[in-house]
């Protein structure tokens, strides 16, 4: 599958200020999260994907067009949602949507159809002849997203897509950027400081510090991986129950008083766990998994000092 | 009501040509500006004097009429450079106070609404967002500048003969270059204010301002420093020594046709530079 984005050695200065120092990745997720502090250089990246910025070094492709040589092809493939309000006031959200369509290169009467469409499909459908600049901010949200996706891009980058939207206003978004996901060939950039959002939404995780990565994650692999650490409270005498662990191949380690930490071994599941338990007449009090959540992977990211490239 | 698909699809279909989206930009904006009655009113009195000229060519050359009255055929109207430099000054006076209306609302709006992003992240150059946005103003000035005054001059070539026309034919092209150029001048002007100017009604009243203080500054300068320089900081006045030259009449300003042109050119290129600064997807704060 082609890569989503590749970074070679990417480099943005805004005047004398390096923005983005020397970027390598190559992200091929379907949904990818692109996660950072303020300042961290996360909307620069964006605007250099979409050849707002030009790089000073390196070079970036997204779905394999260069973006120095092949803008056009870049722009034609991506929708975009703005973090910040981005409309035309006077207009009507269908006129608005039907506009943004045909500037993509549909026309007339199939950016029409589109823009009803598209905008049913973010749920404005009874909303659609009314003027943007009567639109609440969610509806706004809601608007953007419709233009974004009106021309049936390849890729979506979405920009802070909950800003002001209210708990089931963004659940809806976040459902609504799962299904995109799920239904045909499209891929998703989403961009958010709300860690639960892309951490419900996306598959692969990319944290910027200081213009830098500091962390890579494809949070489908780490979801496998957390299902395989287990921690265990007993309670009673362990009768050799970690021997007998240990004895099906697993990896023991004691965390405190009856407080075991497990990495368990393939072909063990934890039905296993119970059986040596009844068998050895132990009670178990707790069993969880392990749960890294994304927060923890980000607040790890932020420790480090020096990022990697 | 019609029924929608309400699950994402991706647009397999034909697309348009690239190089003519630009043109989706004028002709959406092309109908916001005729929403607006007084530009639509105003649209309809600029062509009030051109209709007066034409039914002045009719009688000119309707001898029945002109016995009836007692008038010689130069009685009603004299056909010469004159005729032609009042009719373009007239009509540029309307394109000028036109543009004052439509050009605040080219730019204005998207930066006001910061929609520039939306524009600049489809296939869609800076270069053609503005010529999108400067044909609406060329297209409609358009109708009320050089259209009437060729219309005009192929109706008194009509009525007078082919010799006539050809004789005179250096009017026709200095009511087309002129005009062109004086559209071209007011779009450009317009555009620039309303790129750096994000209230409509600041910018209606700064392109005025702009054109009647460039008047006066021109004036100020040669009277202060004793020369005829100043003239050339008159958009004004720059196309009026060329539709002078053309029509052949002559002006107090002294004016030398390539510094006209010159003077045009730098006024052009400075709003240029005026609006390439100002449009892009993002301002960067340095």
């Amino acid at each position: 599958m082609t890569p989503t984005i590749e970074l070679a050695g990417l480099e943005v200065r805004l005047g004398s200020r390096l923005i983005l120092d020397n970027l390598t990745c190559s992200l091929s997720g379907r949904t990818i999260g692109l996660l950072g502090p303020n300042g961290a250089g996360k909307s620069t990246l964006i605007n250099t994907l979409l050849g707002f910025h030009p790089p000073n070094r390196g070079t970036a492709r997204i779905l394999g067009h260069d973006i120095r040589t092949g803008l056009d092809r870049v722009r034609s493939l991506v929708g975009f949602m703005p973090e910040n309000d981005s409309f035309i006031a006077n207009m009507t959200a269908v006129a608005f949507i039907r506009m943004m369509a045909e500037l993509s290169g549909l026309p007339r009467e199939a950016a029409l159809e589109r823009a009803h469409e598209a905008l049913f499909y973010v749920g404005l459908g009874e909303a659609r002849y009314r003027k943007l600049g009567t639109y609440s901010l969610g509806m706004k949200q809601l608007a953007k997203l419709a233009q974004a996706i009106v021309h049936g891009p390849k890729l979506v980058i979405l920009d802070e897509p909950t800003n002001g939207l209210d708990p089931p206003a963004r659940q809806r978004m976040v459902r609504m950027i799962r299904e995109m996901k799920e239904t045909g060939d499209l891929r998703i950039v989403l961009c958010s400081h709300l860690l639960r959002d892309v951490e419900e939404a996306c598959e692969e995780v990319l944290i910027l510090k200081q213009g830098r990565i500091v962390h890579y994650s494809n949070l489908e692999t780490e979801r496998k991986a957390n299902l395989r650490f287990v921690e265990i409270e007993t309670h009673g005498d362990d009768g050799g129950f970690i021997e007998a662990l240990e004895g099906l191949g697993c990896e023991c380690a004691i965390a405190g008083d009856r407080r075991l930490k497990m990495v368990l071994s393939e072909g063990i599941e934890i039905q296993d766990i119970y059986r040596v338990a009844e068998s050895r007449r132990v009670q178990l009090r707790k069993l969880n998994y392990r749960r890294d959540t994304l927060e923890d992977i980000f607040l790890k990211a932020m420790e480090t000092t020096n990022g990697r490239s | 009501m019609a029924v929608h698909k309400r699950s994402y699809r991706a647009y397999e279909g034909a697309l348009t040509p690239r190089w003519s989206r630009f043109l989706i930009l004028t002709r959406y904006a092309a109908k916001g500006v005729f929403q607006s009655r007084i530009i639509t009113g105003l649209f309809v009195i600029s062509f009030f004097y051109p209709l007066l000229m034409i039914a002045g060519l009719y009688l000119n050359h309707n001898t029945q009429v002109l016995s009836m009255l007692k008038l010689a055929s130069d009685q009603i109207l004299v056909i010469n450079g004159t005729f032609f430099l009042v009719l373009m000054t007239v009509q540029a006076a309307f394109a000028f106070l036109m543009t004052a209306f439509i050009g605040p609302n080219m730019i204005a709006p998207d930066l006001a609404n910061n929609a520039l992003p939306l524009y600049f992240c489809r296939p869609l150059s800076r270069t053609e967002y503005v010529t999108g946005r400067a044909c609406v103003i060329f297209f409609v000035l358009s109708f009320i500048t050089w259209i009437p005054g060729l219309l005009i001059f192929a109706i008194e070539g009509t009525l007078s003969g082919p010799a006539w026309a050809w004789d005179h034919r250096n009017f026709a092209f200095g009511i087309f270059i002129g005009s062109v150029l004086w559209l071209l001048l007011l779009t450009l002007i317009a555009l620039a204010i309303s790129a750096w100017v994000r209230w409509k009604l600041i910018a209606g009243a700064l392109l005025l301002a702009v054109m009647f203080a460039s008047s006066g500054f021109a004036t100020a300068v040669n009277e202060i420093l004793r020369v005829k320089a100043g003239f050339y900081l008159d958009p004004a006045n720059l196309i009026a020594a060329i539709w002078a030259r053309f029509f052949d009449v002559p002006i107090h300003t002294e004016m030398s046709i390539t510094g006209a042109y010159a003077g045009i050119a730098v006024i052009c290129g400075f709003c240029v530079l005026l609006l390439s600064r100002k449009i892009r997807a993002f301002e960067v704060v340095k």
